[in-house]
């Protein structure tokens, strides 16, 4: 993967710089997904809401397992923390009596720093560890969750989950704007910010750091790269991602509960990331969509099937998760690069035949072999 | 003191099936330096088979024998299936592709059985014998170190003194020599699978009834505990495996009984974390760097 980083010429004052693009293309996109929301119904501005908060966590994921190399499979718990942080801080400053943009912006930093937190802990114990070791490590994390929110039931509110006191839409707005397409805004807002600060670090020094620690830290550390310190770094940074995702959903559900972060959960989140395509921003959006989509997809599959209420009933639960990990076994198997990925090949031949056609004559077949096997590295 | 020694003894009787559920993850560590982590979700489907099997024979006996014959058929159809098609690929691709294996079993058991418990009875009682006065372990638990203790001096045995161990164990360490030397080492890989299937089937038979409670999603924390048990021997060493098994079901026991079973999961958490900081190569291994 990394001989694909793209080369950009810089002095140049006729095309933009990356940073400036993402920055043109980050607003656009928020404008869009803003103003979409003036179209759809509640429920469908409910679901937006859910697909950029689950975005920003995929986002997280996406770029310390493609780029970094980590596998964590506890950022449900980091959500979690999100979370917790989010309605404990927002119940506290509502007891204080606080309202307007402090009772929202200062929750959505705790929660973001609650998982930034736990997430440099696990970074740090996790910087000597690779691929098994600190799997294993982030999955006793999360399935210490309920534990511990029992543990904690007073402050937490055990297995019934914490309800939360939110901030909702400024009163200027409450004619035009519905609740949900509010709930919507700030998700789209914060997982704008999310792909805007990912993406200008993994196009920038830090990214190349962090690939170069995944390919071989050896050579990394011969090269003068702190390699400790860029492993927590980047597991601190996904955290935070997912902290923000986790407060987010706490925004839109009004509570946090440990049965909505499980071992499940955790899974369905890696399986969004690799259908996307590991260590790809876009694959991790069209990831947090298909989580979204599908289970609902399969819910209403497995309401018109022609089977006994029971089954039915059991098949609501699962048939998304048997879906899933089956697309995780194939994907793996047959397109390790995700639906990005496999789109991507696609546009490559596609501009093949297009160059073939065209009055230069095609190259010889060696560089069309090179180009096909090449996406299979990493 | 009599709290104390009963606590002790129900945890040693725990603490030997975390030490084999664990010795299950080090067999495949060994032959194919995968950490499977599959392997609770396969314990937890063979576990559904002795359920099966004995709710229409009525025989336990009958169910824990199916549990281990579908365990060894399912260690060899994942191997054959699914594993072997992502080796020598980045370990990340093996352990997603087995979280994969993870959430298909789950999601069919679901379906098949549904998510809710369902009740197994055991053989012998699991009221505690009373010794001098002092409640120490109940006849299941005494049940459970004897098929233990038989289960350790079998695989002992079997790497030991049998041309086939020395096979699996030649393929393992130096696969590339054993196959000039005419062994079989991709099917001693799938016999590895098999094997090490088979052994975490019986871990989960034993344990599941006493207290986890037979559910889809039962041995997610047995394989934690067998993971940290694993990471506290060290994934190389059946013996640290059976140490360390030992010494996290003593640490359960004694946390369960004067804290609580709620804070059990965070015990353990806390106790990985310890180890991979202080000690990452394991308390019993002598490997330095612990990299996969």
């Amino acid at each position: 993967m990394s001989a694909h980083v793209p080369v950009h010429v810089h002095g140049s004052w006729r095309r933009p710089g990356p940073a400036t693009r993402r920055l043109g293309l980050t607003v656009a996109g928020l404008a869009l997904a803003i103003g979409a929301t003036f179209v759809l119904e509640p429920y469908r501005a409910y679901q937006v809401a859910i697909v950029a908060a689950y975005l920003c966590a995929t986002a997280g994921l996406t770029l310390l397992v493609g780029r970094g190399g980590q596998l964590s499979l506890g950022h449900a718990a980091l959500m979690a923390a999100g979370a917790y942080g989010f309605g404990l801080s927002s119940n506290a400053l509502s007891a204080a009596g606080a309202s307007g943009a402090v009772r929202l912006v200062v929750p959505l930093a705790a929660g973001v720093l609650a998982a930034a937190a736990l997430g440099a802990l696990l970074g740090a114990a996790g910087a000597r560890l690779r691929g098994p070791y600190l799997a294993g490590l982030t999955l006793a994390v999360v399935v210490a969750v309920p534990a511990i929110t029992s543990t904690f039931s007073r402050t937490l509110g055990g297995d019934r989950g914490l309800w939360i006191e939110i901030e909702r839409r400024p009163d200027a707005l409450r004619p035009w704007v519905g609740a949900e397409q509010w709930q919507a805004w700030v998700a789209i807002t914060a997982a704008a910010l999310v792909l805007l600060v990912l993406g200008n670090l993994a196009s920038g020094s830090a990214g190349r750091q962090i690939a170069a620690v995944r390919d071989d830290e050896a050579a990394a550390r011969l090269a003068g790269i702190d390699v400790t310190r860029v492993k927590v770094v980047s597991f601190t940074l996904s955290a935070a991602a997912a902290g923000l995702g986790g407060a987010v959903l706490a925004y839109v559900t009004q509570i946090a509960n440990p049965g909505a972060y499980s071992l499940v959960f955790s899974l369905f989140l890696v399986v969004a990331v690799v259908i996307g395509g590991l260590g790809s921003l876009a694959g991790a959006f069209w990831g947090a969509l298909l989580l979204v989509a599908l289970p609902e997809a399969t819910t209403s599959i497995a309401e018109t099937l022609p089977v006994s209420p029971t089954l039915a009933q059991r098949l609501e639960g699962n048939l998304a998760l048997l879906v899933f990990g089956l697309l995780l076994i194939v994907l793996m198997i047959v397109a390790p690069r995700g639906i990005h990925g496999a789109l991507a090949r696609a546009r490559g031949a596609l501009r093949r035949r297009w160059s073939a056609r065209g009055p230069a004559p095609a190259p010889a077949p060696v560089p069309e072999g090179a180009a096909a096997r090449a996406p299979t590295t990493g | 003191m009599d709290h104390f020694l009963h606590l002790l003894s129900s945890g040693l009787a725990r603490g030997a099936v975390f030490a084999v559920f664990a010795l299950a993850l080090v067999l495949i560590w060994r032959a194919a330096r995968i950490v499977n982590f599959a392997q609770g979700a396969m314990a937890a489907a063979t576990t559904y088979v002795a359920f099966a099997v004995t709710t229409a024979t009525g025989s336990y006996w009958l169910g824990l024998g199916a549990a281990v014959l579908g365990g060894a058929a399912l260690g060899f159809a994942v191997e054959r299936g699914v594993m072997r098609h992502v080796a020598g690929r980045s370990p990340l691709n093996s352990v997603i592709v087995a979280l994969g294996v993870v959430m298909v079993l789950q999601a069919v058991l679901g379906i098949a059985f549904g998510n809710d418990y369902k009740p197994m009875a055991v053989p012998f009682s699991m009221e505690p014998l009373w010794v001098a006065g002092t409640p120490l372990l109940s006849p299941y638990d005494l049940y459970v170190l004897g098929a233990v203790a038989v289960l350790l001096v079998a695989f002992g045995l079997l790497f030991t003194r049998t041309s086939v161990g020395l096979r699996m164990r030649a393929a393992a360490f130096a696969p590339e020599t054993s196959r000039l030397l005419g062994v079989p080492v991709s099917r001693m890989l799938t016999l590895g699978w098999a094997l090490s299937a088979a052994v975490g089937a019986l871990a989960a038979v034993l344990v599941i009834p006493t207290e986890l409670g037979l559910n889809p999603h039962a041995t997610d924390t047995l394989f934690v505990y067998a993971f940290t048990v694993a990471i506290v021997g060290g994934l190389d060493s059946p013996v640290g495996a059976a140490l360390g098994g030992l010494a996290v079901g003593v640490l359960l026991s004694m946390v369960t009984g004067y804290l609580g079973s709620t804070l059990a999961p965070i015990a353990v958490l806390a106790l990985l974390v310890v180890v991979l900081i202080a000690r990452p190569s394991g308390i019993f291994s002598a490997r330095q760097v612990r990299q996969a």
